[in-house]
């Protein structure tokens, strides 16, 4: 573009100097750093010097391990029952400062599952971080398709000609704008067990056959309460996202398929969708980053747990880092982190250049 | 758009309307809840949680936690603070932000495409993934000030001010809106003789009104509503910004009342901004789906 101007080397880094410095020093700079860290074991405040570990960080956070164990029998063969369920030998015997399982030592279990006679554990060195691992993902798989095809639909109510639909669009868009720590805060009312909103709300409707859950404080019920309000609260962004692609396609277009007889399906289908395929990728992409740096609901509603069901990986990145004072480990997971965001981002560039 | 003509059979257009409502109300409620609740006495405003008396300014009303949040929590201060750090992050970013866009668009230097494409691949690392890191360096960095030389930023406004002044998104934004303003326009003023700076104040930003109004608001979005950062940087209470504020409604005795009236206190404001300027709020959102 700027081709045809002369060359202006000093007035060009002047005017970008700044803002190169800035993102190199607060950004790019600090990034690296993580990833030098990472390979170190700096604490916060320590007595001791810094030393580099190699990839002893990644192996106690990403370690994992099986185990598959017969059930205990007695002097008959027969196997042993305990509470209906048979019985196995103690993991903490295989775990803990055993010489012939030296690649177990200092593992968990994580989850198991019984194949045939026998019962095969999942061990990992960090139970924990797997599972902030597993939320991130299911928190990410829900959100990215759930609200954008909410905004989706939300964008194709709003674009239609009737009077007032800009008040209508303002008030949708309204969440957006508070902030998620405000927002968690007053979810956690909506939420809570005893006078919660949602509780009373579906007692009222239900007539009170629906029993009141404390929503946050169970395990099977807090994530999908996070993932809820967080499409609440962000819903509206992607919706004037979708809006905006939507403006774009041709009113011609629409004549056509109105003149040639088409139902509103086809005319989604057909004329609509195929006009919206640069926004749905961008939304996509962008909802995806979103999600994967779930951090201020659960620091606000429930710190990770009950039971570690709410816990995230950059939960988890900042207790460490942070919290525990743990540099080295904080920055390791901020590393595994960047390179899940890095792959998913790529391998999405490549699916929607491979369609085109 | 025009497929989508205005359609006036009455029943049609009231269940249209009724489910715009409904949705409406889905979005609102916990905002009237929040704003309600600020005007009840505790037990009150938990006992009310039973009913639509939720959402009704009904039974005992008064300001009482509004003067009772001022009276546990500095929140003038807070206040300030956050208009202070998000006012001078905005101005800066602006200024900083456009010049670069300026160089990368119409200058032409060396290094220049390899400098943007870094600049644009930081759009994909996420804040929290180098947050650690550089509280590490926000800690050791040296700065002179009123009492000479001294180290670290921690529990100041320019910790909170210049990590963020700078940003690929930001820098996208005016890069985009440059490319589309007319060459010639730029061309005529350099034949003139007209000096690139002046060119970059005189003629390029009176014409980026929309692009700053974009910027400007995005950036106000994220530094007011800052919460990881100023919690990891800001110990002392004179710097903290009005998230972190909540965290003195929250020792020992949780009074509702008065974080409702807290939670009105910072957040109304912003929805009386966005109601009042929501065409540039959603366009501003709008503009960055645009793909360029």
């Amino acid at each position: 573009m700027s081709s045809k101007f002369l060359q202006s080397n000093r007035t060009g880094w002047l005017m970008a100097g700044p803002a190169v410095i800035l993102i190199a020093g607060f950004l790019i700079m600090p990034f690296f750093f993580a990833i030098g860290l990472s390979f170190t074991n700096q604490r916060l405040i320590s007595p001791n010097p810094t030393e580099f570990v190699g990839l002893a960080n990644y192996r106690d956070l990403l370690g994992l391990a099986t185990i598959s164990l017969e059930p205990l029998r007695d002097d008959a063969g027969a196997v042993l029952m305990k509470d209906g369920e048979p019985e196995y030998p103690a993991l903490r015997s295989f775990t803990r400062n055993n010489p012939d399982y030296p690649h177990l030592d200092g593992t968990r279990e994580w989850f198991s599952f019984d194949r045939g006679e026998g019962r095969t554990y999942v061990l990992a060195r960090d139970v924990v971080f797997m599972k902030a691992i597993v939320n991130t993902f299911i928190f990410v798989l829900i959100v990215a398709p759930v609200q954008a095809g909410l905004a989706l639909g939300l964008a194709l109510l709003i674009n239609q000609r009737l009077r007032g639909i800009n008040l209508f669009r303002a008030i949708y868009f309204m969440p957006v704008v508070v902030s998620i720590v405000v927002v968690s805060l007053l979810w956690s009312f909506i939420y809570d067990g005893q006078s919660g909103l949602l509780n009373n709300l579906l007692g009222a409707v239900s007539f009170g056959m629906i029993p009141a859950l404390d929503w946050l404080g169970n395990p099977s019920t807090a994530l999908g309460a996070i993932i809820a309000m967080s499409i609440w609260q962000a819903v509206g962004f992607h919706m004037v996202i979708w809006l905006s692609g939507l403006q774009t396609i041709s009113p011609t277009l629409y004549e056509a398929g109105s003149i040639e007889g088409a139902s509103k399906w086809q005319t989604f289908r057909y004329i609509t969708w195929p006009g919206l395929r640069n926004t749905a990728v961008l939304i996509l992409i962008v909802i995806t980053m979103q999600a994967f740096g779930l951090f201020s609901q659960i620091d606000v509603m429930t710190q990770g747990g009950p039971l570690d069901s709410t816990q995230t990986i950059v939960f988890q990145a900042v207790e460490r880092g942070y919290g525990k004072q743990d540099i080295s480990g904080g920055s390791a997971i901020s590393v595994i982190l960047f390179v899940i965001v890095l792959s998913i981002s790529l391998i999405q560039r490549w699916l929607t250049r491979e369609r085109t | 758009m025009a497929a989508i003509s205005a359609d006036n059979h009455g029943l049609r257009l009231w269940t249209r309307y009724a489910v715009l409502v409904l949705i409406a109300i889905i979005f609102v409620f916990p905002l009237v809840f929040m704003v309600m609740s600020s005007l009840k006495p505790d037990q009150q405003l938990l006992s009310d949680t039973a009913s639509l008396r939720a959402f009704l300014p009904v039974g005992d009303i008064s300001f009482h936690n509004y003067t009772a949040a001022f009276e546990r929590a500095p929140v003038g201060l807070f206040v300030m603070n956050s208009v202070i750090v998000t006012g001078i992050t905005v101005l800066f970013s602006l200024l900083i932000c456009s010049a670069a866009a300026f160089a990368f668009v119409f200058l032409n230097w060396k290094g220049r495409d390899l400098v943007l494409t870094l600049i644009l691949a930081t759009l994909i690392v996420p804040f929290e993934t180098y947050a650690i890191p550089l509280l590490l360096i926000a800690s050791k960095l040296p700065w002179i000030g009123f009492d000479g030389l001294t180290w670290g930023w921690l529990n100041s406004y320019r910790v909170q001010i210049i990590p963020f002044i700078a940003d690929g998104l930001t820098i996208f934004l005016f890069v985009q809106y440059f490319k589309d303003l007319p060459g010639e326009l730029i061309e005529a003023a350099r034949v003139e003789g007209a000096s690139w700076y002046q060119v970059y104040a005189k003629i390029v930003m009176p014409l980026a009104g929309p692009v700053l109004a974009t910027a400007a608001i995005l950036k106000f979005l994220v530094m007011y509503n800052q919460y990881l950062w100023p919690l990891m940087v800001v110990q002392e209470e004179g710097y903290r910004p009005v998230m972190v504020g909540l965290q003195y409604f929250f020792q020992l005795n949780v009074a509702w009342g008065e974080v409702m009236a807290y939670l009105s206190l910072i957040t109304l404001p912003v929805l009386a901004f966005y109601l009042y300027l929501q065409k540039a709020f959603i366009a501003s959102i709008a503009s960055t789906g645009v793909k360029g």
